[in-house]
């Protein structure tokens, strides 16, 4: 059976390798946008923090035997921890200037800590090894390695929590206001200082832990991450700030607008999210599900 | 403990950047009293709540809530001492529904107890009926009734109000002014922040007359009224 020249079974395959990568976009553009929301800076870091969440997960496998459940909830502990140190230390300094300082200072961290990584590491990449949920499943139409059907359950429950965290906690009040109106949210006697180091550590262990679930379908390298933050940036700026939700199912969207055009029209298929930006830039400007501001 | 002022200004300076708004700024407020800051646009009289919160650039001097040096603390600190706030531009979020603005600030861990749920809504029954629209669909009146009403759910004994009757229909000025009395005979002390002064010698214990920064002149409403025509140059542009 075809559909528009492409057999079923082969269009169903590349939409499901869609959602797999959507599920990557969608997990990685909430936190960006998680961070922007709060501290107004453009976080050109996270593709980076990505690559180490990746590569903490190799390492730990690889040097000291540590496997991947256990890496799955370390590697985001220690890359959040990482994240809390630098906002303490740089970020910090930039919240009342203008947005490209934010950008500017961010880039320069990711080349710095990219940089390192090369210089230790290298840019090849390295094998994860099997994944470490083995088997695949039959879905009539698709065999489906089990690891991926894991990374779409992992990464929909996890953006799942988060909504929840900031739509229906105390914690995700003050988080939603301060995002209004910090200095009030302050006055009322909230700890903003603090919230907004959590809410930076939050995203990139976000990030993080899209790496650790890419680690064994991807190659680990240096270079990892650059690939991807220019689509996740894209994402971000297709949904528009406005809604958690809306980040998810443009994240997932555009993975699956991906995998159509790889089927349709190959040639188009890395520029195609670009296009869909141009396209909804024009329309709405504030992007798909943005507010105002 | 009845003696310790709940708020002590004392030579108070403070910056927006490189301009010095407050240029020494003296006075106390006592447990209980409610006194008004009058003034021209620009004497100062916002930036000397903000100030008190830390919300301005650098400041000086010594500002004391019920005798806590406050000066060195960061913003959420200070309020922890038992301040509400409730700003000029109210400040009502508006991604919260009304209720959940209500909700948001914190409750104080300093032993006073601060009004229910319930006493608010007996005090502003409108926003009973507005509890769940979102706080951007909330009239100006509902705005500023629910920015009073959420500070009073926390504990804070010191209400820092700015220019809460401002551009409001006398219907709701009037409903503000029952609710402030009604704070006061609850011990509450408040610090306002006044156009109109009127509304405010009705219901305070003493007007502060800013200008250029500085505290120039201390009335009470009797004396307020005798002086009328020093107060109108004192105020008039």
């Amino acid at each position: 059976m075809d559909l528009f020249g492409v057999p079923i079974t082969a269009l169903m395959a590349q939409l499901m390798i869609g959602l797999v990568n959507g599920c990557f976009y969608a997990v990685l553009s909430l936190g960006l946008a998680v961070i922007f929301g709060m501290l107004h800076v453009i976080n050109f870091t996270h593709g980076a923090m990505f690559m180490l969440g990746a590569l903490l997960s190799w390492a730990g496998l690889h040097y000291f035997n540590i496997n991947y459940w256990v890496m799955l909830v370390m590697a985001p502990l220690i890359v959040g921890a990482f994240g809390i140190l630098l906002e303490r230390l740089f970020l910090r300094r930039v919240y009342h200037l203008d947005y490209l300082y934010g950008l500017l200072l961010t880039l320069g961290l990711t080349l710095i800590i990219e940089g390192a990584v090369r210089s230790a590491y290298g840019v090849s990449g390295r094998p994860y090894g099997p994944p470490p949920i083995a088997g695949v499943t039959n879905l009539g139409f698709l065999m489906l390695p089990n690891y991926r059907l894991w990374v779409i359950v992992a990464s929909l429950l996890v953006c799942g929590a988060t909504w929840f965290m900031i739509e229906r906690t105390r914690l995700g009040a003050y988080l939603r206001a301060a995002t209004e109106n910090a200095s009030l949210v302050e006055a009322f006697g909230v700890n903003v200082p603090m919230m907004v180091s959590l809410t930076f550590g939050f995203g990139v262990a976000l990030a993080a832990f899209a790496g650790v679930l890419a680690a064994p379908v991807m190659q680990v390298s240096a270079l990892t991450g650059q690939t991807l933050i220019v689509i996740v940036f894209a994402v971000v700026v297709i949904g528009g700030m406005g809604s958690i939700l809306g980040t998810v199912v443009t994240g997932i969207g555009l993975g699956l607008v991906e995998a159509l055009t790889k089927v349709y029209y190959p040639e188009a298929s890395s520029m195609v999210m670009f296009l869909v930006m141009v396209l909804v830039l024009m329309v709405r400007p504030n992007g798909l599900f943005g507010g105002g501001e | 403990m009845s003696g310790t002022p709940a708020l002590v200004l004392d030579n108070v300076r403070a910056w927006y950047g490189e301009s010095l708004v407050l240029q020494g700024v003296d006075f106390q407020v006592l447990p209980g009293e409610a006194v008004t800051l009058l003034g021209r646009n620009g004497a100062g009289r916002t930036t000397t709540l903000r100030a008190i919160l830390g919300l301005t650039g650098r400041r000086q001097g010594s500002i004391r809530v019920f005798g806590e040096e406050t000066l060195g603390q960061p913003t959420y600190r200070i309020a922890r001492h038992g301040i509400g706030y409730c700003p000029e531009e109210r400040g009502i979020f508006a991604s919260l529904s009304c209720e959940e603005n209500l909700k948001l600030p914190p409750l104080f861990d300093n032993g006073s107890p601060g009004l229910s749920l319930d006493e608010i809504y007996q005090l502003f029954p409108n926003l009973a009926e507005r509890r769940h629209s979102p706080g951007k669909a909330l009239s100006g009146g509902e705005q500023q009734m629910l920015a009073l009403a959420r500070i009073l759910r926390t504990g804070a004994k010191l209400l820092l109000l700015d220019e809460i009757s401002e551009g409001l229909a006398p219907v709701i000025v009037d409903t503000l002014g029952e609710a402030i009395r009604a704070l006061r005979s609850r011990g509450y002390t408040i610090l306002l922040v006044e156009q109109n002064f009127h509304f405010a010698a009705a219901l305070c214990d003493r007007l502060l007359f800013m200008e250029h920064g500085r505290i120039i002149e201390t009335l009470t409403p009797v004396q307020l009224e005798d002086q009328a025509d020093r107060v109108s140059r004192l105020l008039s542009v």
